[in-house]
């Protein structure tokens, strides 16, 4: 595991360390079954052509788990995950790159937490956002309260 | 506002309705497959021995780890014009981590509904509350989903 981030380590503006991840036909698969999400649109490209999709598209579900990594891997095990928001505002496709990136937009301490806000977003190859979500995370304080 | 179908109007009267309850077991293999495959090599997801160094005490599940919760029959008349569905976004609040053996009940609501037209027609957007309590009571989750029928 990385360095732990804390509270005091980040201001509005900050950025969230990028995850970039690769998803491939055989990854919707592996998320199909893991998920247990079975709906053809992701892994029969007859099924979805026939839906006027462009072909097989990546779950909107597996492009929130990217940007839960994004958060989880950026807070560390020290940090929680409060909340996590995310809209899928255009279809990906498998074989493109995709970019996960924050920045965060606000901090605050609330009931004896060190609250951290952040805009959050996936980019596709071409750098549109087709991902857009907030985030709050807690994150540890170098200077303990109690 | 544009004018409303018939579907909206009865859909309209599902709105507060509950799902029955969904329960699954968490097994320590399905959270370290659900990792693999969402490509996340995170210790606390998959390694049960570095995990127990940390304030965890042992594994947990990734953050949509409850999305391998089976649905729930959701709390929607029959909508026979409206066959496909997109996944339009969800919300997250976290309370509690996802352990193995955890038993997690998830309870799904339906919480609004508003239609709009579009190219490819009437589309319905539904906004879904699911719960996901566990054997102890505590709410672990809440995931607030959109989904669109058109």
């Amino acid at each position: 595991m990385g360095k732990q981030v804390y509270y005091e380590d980040v201001d509005v503006g900050s950025e969230v360390s990028s995850l970039v991840k690769h998803p491939t036909t055989q990854q919707l698969v592996k998320y199909a079954g893991a998920s247990g999400d079975y709906y053809q649109i992701h892994y029969d490209k007859d099924y979805a052509l026939s839906n006027d999709l462009p072909g097989v598209i990546v779950h909107g579900a597996l492009k929130n788990a990217f940007l839960g990594q994004l958060l989880t891997d950026w807070i560390g095990e020290e940090g929680t995950l409060r909340h996590l928001s995310v809209q899928y505002r255009s279809m990906d496709v498998p074989g493109d790159t995709l970019t996960c990136k924050g920045r965060v937009t606000g901090k605050e301490e609330k009931d004896g937490e060190h609250l951290v806000h952040c805009d959050i977003w996936l980019e596709n190859g071409k750098g549109e956002k087709t991902t857009p979500g907030t985030a709050t995370v807690a994150l540890p304080s170098r200077c303990r309260a109690s | 506002m544009t004018q409303e179908s018939v579907i909206s109007t009865e859909v309209r009267q599902w709105v507060g309705r509950e799902s029955e309850p969904v329960t699954l077991e968490v097994e320590r293999g399905a959270i370290r497959k659900f990792a693999e495959a969402i490509g996340d090599s995170n210790p606390l997801f998959n390694d049960e021995a570095a995990a127990r160094r940390t304030r965890y005490g042992g594994m947990i599940a990734p953050p949509t780890f409850l999305r391998s919760v089976p649905l729930p029959k959701l709390p929607l008349p029959e909508m026979p014009n409206l066959r496909r569905i997109l996944d339009g976004g969800s919300d997250w609040e976290y309370f509690q981590p996802v352990w193995p053996d955890d038993r997690i009940t998830a309870v799904t609501r339906l919480e609004n509904v508003r239609e709009r037209r579009s190219r490819l027609g009437p589309m319905l957007f539904t906004t879904l509350k699911t719960t996901y309590t566990n054997q102890f009571g505590q709410v672990a989750a809440t995931q607030t989903s959109t989904l669109i029928f058109y």
